[in-house]
């Protein structure tokens, strides 16, 4: 019998379809994981009875002949997205306990396309940070071990860490991750799995507990760069209920893996090597671009000169947007509530025991630069940088069609590893926070391994709206990566 | 720019956040550095350049402002720290 678990999302889809196996019997196998790999602490909350009723009812659909493009897939869900009837806390106390009652667009529609949930996965206090360190549920760890130190624990990476940890170690099929400033491609670089963020707009940010709403974006992260399209086919379109959702044709992403990429232009932006980047990220990103030359591609020396700006204006827009989005943690209306004599104090007592260290650190800086006399210094300034980064992207995409970088610039790093500075553990987002801040579909996938046994990734960064590109260089990218290397003990 | 205790107590007053006094020196310290790290955009010319508020190069759309859904107290009130008779409670706010 295949081993189930080991299946790619299409592989999957097609064997269900000749009826190798039922949908039930996929999602047993793959509890059967989510429980073997407990010790990860990769989920917040498990779902394994809603998910068989759901498998059977997958089966019953496909005996009726009305099944959906993921039916019967078992799939995780990053605990941003809001679940009806499920535990949603953002990973934080503030939240705990919290059962909304209605579904994220996103989780609406993956559910209407058959995808069975096997629960909530862990991540970053409110997505912030880059190591999954900062989850009010305890940190997760990687599947990966270091060649030179197994017994080591790394990170899974931030803040999708949940979601990257799951994929990698077989527990799900796919997973829904939520990307701000990287928070999908990193943790996929570090786990060695593959995920994109489409487009600002291409999904509904309906239901998705907000973080910094001009920059959160949903987008899924698989195993292959295929089982990518198939799933953001699943959650892509307009919403009417998110006011930026952009109303225009989900395409057929899959269809989009011609393999042919013949005569394209790809980009490699010159501020992406910065002084100390490690000889083995610069290594496989040459080879990345060496792979795309040999299958027609043309590679174009771009510059996108504001990229070293791009950290500075990410930490004044986005603490600026937290700050008043989790102005709605009051204790009043949901989640925790310490009493206080009087209203105000309820709410100071209520947001110092329900946010953690991160979380407070960046709505302070957000309330500061947001506060009268500094506005202007501080946030309008950061809105005319972005207008300069998005600027620049804008201009390279008049002659390339598409940009290829590192997504990080080390391998996942040990749990015991990470700073107390935060401006430093920040840097790990320095490739692909500038793709947030201008809205671009950006794509991560495992192109190689580190001397040490570690998954390392590259980017790819699209036009707006233009992520049928981004799949096919990904497809061939990942066809001649031929990345087959697991975590250890699968 | 730096931050003193007594700036980190009224940042944290206008955010709703207690802050114990033995953290303050602390957080002063982190907020200063992370400051001191953004202020490196002062350098960027940016006279002319509008402010981007939105990546996507849309209008908002308009809907009718009509009722279209509601009626939903039970769930509304579903996840309240304390309810009663169909409304939030809070503490007493008038002396």
């Amino acid at each position: 019998m295949t081993n189930l678990i080991d299946l790619s999302l299409a592989e999957a889809r097609d064997k269900l379809a000749k009826g190798e196996f039922t949908a039930v019997e996929l999602t047993r196998a793959h509890i059967a994981q989510v429980e073997a790999k407990r010790d990860l602490n990769a989920f917040i909350v498990e779902t394994p009875d809603l998910a068989l009723a759901e498998a059977a009812a997958s089966d019953a659909r496909r005996q009726a002949g009305t099944i959906g493009a993921m039916d019967g897939l078992p799939i995780g869900i990053k605990d941003l997205f809001c679940t009806k009837g499920v535990q949603t806390t953002a990973a934080s106390h503030i939240l705990e306990g919290f059962k909304p009652q209605y579904e994220s667009t996103v989780s609406a529609k993956l559910k209407a396309a058959g995808a069975i949930s096997l629960g909530k996965l862990n991540l970053d206090e409110f997505a912030m940070g880059s190591s999954n360190k900062t989850s009010h549920f305890g940190a997760v760890e990687n599947p990966w071990k270091k060649t030179s130190d197994p017994a080591a624990k790394l990170v899974p990476g931030g803040s999708s860490g949940g979601s990257a940890a799951a994929v990698a170690a077989r527990m799900v099929m796919a997973a829904t991750g939520t990307d701000t400033g990287g928070s999908i491609r990193q943790p996929a670089a570090f786990c060695g799995i593959t995920g994109i963020k489409p487009t600002y707009g291409r999904c509904s940010r309906w239901g998705v507990v907000a973080f910094a709403s001009s920059l959160d974006q949903a987008g899924p992260m698989a195993r292959t760069v295929r089982d990518c399209a198939i799933m953001l086919g699943a959650m892509a379109g307009f919403d009417p209920k998110d006011s930026t959702s952009v109303n225009m044709a989900v395409p057929d992403f899959e269809r989009a893996l011609t393999g042919d990429i013949r005569g394209l232009k790809v980009g490699i932006p010159k501020e992406y090597r910065p002084v100390g980047l490690s000889d083995e990220v610069a290594k496989v990103w040459d080879q990345g671009i060496e792979w795309l030359k040999a299958a027609g591609a043309t590679p174009v020396e771009i510059s996108l000169p504001h990229t070293k700006y791009a950290l500075a204006t990410y930490y004044i827009i986005a603490p600026a947007e937290c700050s008043s989005n989790l102005a709605r943690y009051d204790g009043l209306r949901f989640g925790l509530r310490v009493p206080g004599k009087n209203l105000d104090e309820m709410y100071r007592k209520t947001r110092a025991a329900g946010f953690g260290a991160e979380v407070r650190r960046r709505i302070l800086i957000g309330t500061y630069v947001l506060s009268a006399g500094y506005y202007d210094a501080y946030y309008a300034k950061a809105q005319k940088v972005r207008r300069l980064i998005a600027e620049d992207f804008r201009k390279a995409f008049e002659t390339v069609d598409v940009i290829v970088t590192p997504t990080a610039p080390t391998p996942a790093f040990g749990l015991d590893e990470t700073t107390d500075d935060p401006v430093t553990m920040w840097l790990n987002d320095v490739f692909t926070i500038p793709t947030s801040m201008a809205g671009l579909p950006g794509l991560s996938l495992p192109a190689g391994l580190s001397a040490d046994g570690l998954p390392l990734g590259l980017q790819l960064i699209g036009r707006p709206f233009d992520e049928e590109t981004v799949f096919k260089v990904a497809g061939v990218m990942e066809s001649a990566a031929n990345f087959t290397a697991k975590p250890q003990g699968l | 720019m730096s931050l003193d205790k007594d700036a980190v107590r009224a940042i944290a007053n206008l955010a709703r956040i207690e802050v114990r006094d033995e953290e303050l020196e602390h957080l002063a310290g982190e907020l200063s550095n992370i400051l001191t790290f953004v202020e490196q955009l002062s350098e960027v010319n940016t006279d002319g350049v509008a402010p981007m508020t939105s990546v996507a190069a849309m209008t908002l759309p308009m809907r009718t402002d009509a009722v279209t859904d509601g009626g939903y107290v039970e769930a509304v009130l579903a996840n309240a720290p304390e309810a009663a008779e169909g409304f939030f409670t809070v503490p007493k706010v008038v002396e």
